[in-house]
């Protein structure tokens, strides 16, 4: 028989890292392949994704949230919802998963290079744009300008504060956190993202805006990024659907004649202004 | 091409040769529906149908199927299925081995599909004409014919005492080794016969679609309320794409016990809210109409974009099947009417 796309390669949950706790908690998993070769053949860049998948539970699209920079492994972070998320975020370090991939489109990494970066992440959004984050300080003299604005319901909800402790630490990156209710002790901004993002102002000169989050997020954090003059070419947003086969053939994440899964998940503004169908 | 004749007394020898090399699937009776299914001698199929209800496109595209089996766990292990078997269908309509060609380039692609396509290369076509066309038959909306030999590996029509026989290609010829004694070269009056019994059946379809510009003219009615309108009786059954020989959308399931399982293709439908259903409880799709609007849309400008050609062959089956009469000549003739 042919190559087969849709048969996983087995990999091993290195580590579990709890994100976020409470009612939508989110969890990173580490994986790494049980094959050395597997895992020297997966090469991705930021913005890509993969099938990841609990044999006997199935499977799901997740954004690898980790760098490409970061040999050795994938990350993927992952909010407890339905029928895999919940079975994997009951899995432990050790536990076997099926990965297939990398699939999709990825962040224009080398035609960014020499242009500011605006990064604006709510919630679970931030997966994808943390690779991205994360692969540009790693190659931190290819660029211009670092701007990360950030934000979650409460400080709790917040991802990867180890991370973000660290960059926050960094002189050549400015990170701007958030959190939508006021809370005893927060110092940074109270606010829906979108309004950090008119706060903080960056100019739209040379530069490139990237925002993932819920829809109605992003949709304000588009018009926001207009009013303060970014063009639809400046701003790209990473898209996700209900998926099944990863591949463009299972037919449900289309948007128009265009499939997230193998078309996207990273679209240009306008792009998405110019292709119609439900999103 | 070669230009054969068989007699129709010698059908039941042609079919008894198949048999001997081959996994031979023919439309068969089953209860009040025709379908195909594998045979075993030539007296098991039944010739006298216009479409099958049910299309041939499972025997390539299999309702369920085991994509791999594996042993859950820590002690995971996977374990790959064969599909390679020969196989050939006999009597498939001109319009069903169309959607075949069709549903290549869905399977095809940067992601080739093993399954479908590994199939595709083990199975021969020998098609059947199709005489007597029914009510809601419009292949020839498309530039297609009830006798086109375009889709299949060989052509049989039936002129009479005897069968015209067009041999396609090589795989057409490869089958039919052997049988030279079954098979006579074709006269002149042979190739007029079936000219004359293409016209006539061409004559007795008498519905037509028009579907010149729909690609653009869809991409200027999106939104418009026509088609509220067009879904408005839908009940979302599911039927029009279960029995489409061109709908490919499937699902992919676990099932699994603690100590093995396998991974399961189904066929999906559109028309279920489930389908684009998210966790978060975010449905893109959460209305009928959008429903409906993405089926015709999917094989009326999607899929002409991606690939250039409409993903319908005009078999009419969904027309005749849906319960509330939803019709896609006439709801596809109307959007090019509908003012943008």
């Amino acid at each position: 028989m042919k190559e087969n796309p849709y048969q996983p390669w087995l990999a091993t949950i290195e580590d579990v890292r709890e994100e976020v706790g409470g009612k939508r908690p989110i969890k990173t998993f580490k994986l790494k392949f049980q094959d050395k070769n597997v895992q020297n053949n997966f090469t991705f860049l930021p913005g890509q994704c993969a099938m990841v998948s609990l044999l006997g539970m199935g499977e799901c699209f997740f954004a690898i949230s980790s760098s490409p920079t970061k040999k050795g492994y994938i990350e993927v972070s992952v909010m407890k919802l339905g029928k895999v998320t919940t079975a994997l975020h009951e899995s432990e370090t050790g536990d076997v998963v099926g990965v297939r991939g990398p699939y999709g489109n990825y962040f224009d990494v080398e035609g960014w290079k020499g242009k500011n970066l605006v990064f604006i992440g709510g919630g679970i959004g931030q997966a994808p744009l943390r690779s991205l984050i994360n692969y540009i300080v790693d190659n931190r003299k290819n660029y211009g300008k670092l701007d990360v604005i950030y934000g979650a319901r409460s400080s709790k909800d917040l991802s990867y504060k180890q991370e973000f402790d660290e960059l926050e630490k960094r002189k050549d990156v400015n990170v701007h956190l958030s959190i939508d209710v006021e809370e005893d002790g927060w110092k940074k901004f109270v606010g829906f993202v979108p309004d950090n993002l008119l706060k903080v102002k960056p100019s739209p000169n040379n530069s490139i805006a990237i925002t993932c989050g819920p829809p109605i997020m992003i949709k304000f954090v588009i018009q926001n990024l207009e009013k303060l003059g970014y063009t639809e070419d400046q701003i790209f947003t990473t898209l996700e659907m209900r998926m099944k086969c990863g591949i463009g053939k299972c037919g449900r994440c289309n948007i128009g004649n265009l499939y997230v899964c193998k078309d996207g998940p990273v679209f240009s503004y306008k792009q998405l202004k110019n292709i119609y169908g439900e999103r | 091409m070669d230009k054969m004749i068989l007699l129709k007394d010698d059908l039941s020898k042609f079919i008894t040769e198949l048999l001997k090399k081959n996994k031979v699937f023919a439309p068969i009776q089953s209860d009040d529906t025709i379908l195909f299914d594998q045979i075993t001698r030539p007296s098991e199929m039944n010739l006298d149908f216009c479409k099958s209800e049910i299309p041939p496109k499972n025997l390539l595209f299999h309702q369920t199927e085991t994509l791999f089996k594996f042993t859950p766990g820590t002690k995971a292990k996977i374990e790959s299925v064969d599909v390679d078997e020969k196989k050939v269908i006999f009597g498939i309509r001109p319009c069903d081995a169309k959607s075949i060609a069709i549903l290549d380039h869905a399977f095809k692609g940067d992601y080739e599909d093993p399954y479908f396509l590994s199939r595709r290369d083990n199975t021969a076509l020998v098609g059947l004409s199709c005489n007597k066309p029914e009510i809601n038959c419009f292949c020839t909306s498309f530039d297609d014919s009830p006798a086109s030999s375009k889709y299949v590996d060989i052509l049989l029509t039936d002129i009479g005492d005897k069968y015209y026989v067009e041999m396609n290609n090589e795989k057409g010829k490869q089958l039919t080794e052997g049988m030279s004694n079954l098979f006579k070269h074709a006269k002149e009056s042979d190739a007029k016969k079936k000219k004359e019994v293409e016209k006539k059946a061409v004559d007795m379809i008498s519905r037509h679609q028009k579907t010149n510009g729909i690609v653009e003219k869809l991409d200027k009615i999106f939104e418009n309320p026509f088609w509220k309108e067009v879904a408005f009786k839908c009940v979302g059954c599911g039927t029009c794409t279960y029995l489409c020989p061109t709908c490919h959308c499937f699902d992919i399931q676990d099932e699994s016990t603690l100590t093995k399982g396998a991974r399961v293709r189904v066929w999906d439908t559109c028309m279920n809210p489930e389908y684009t259903l998210q966790a978060s409880g975010y449905n893109p799709r959460p209305a009928r109409t959008n429903r409906v609007k993405n089926r015709i849309y999917h094989k009326y400008n999607y899929y002409p974009k991606n690939f250039d050609v409409i993903a319908c062959v005009g078999c009419g089956r969904c027309i005749d099947l849906c319960p509330v009469n939803i019709d896609i000549i006439d709801v596809v003739t109307r959007a090019g009417e509908v003012k943008a």
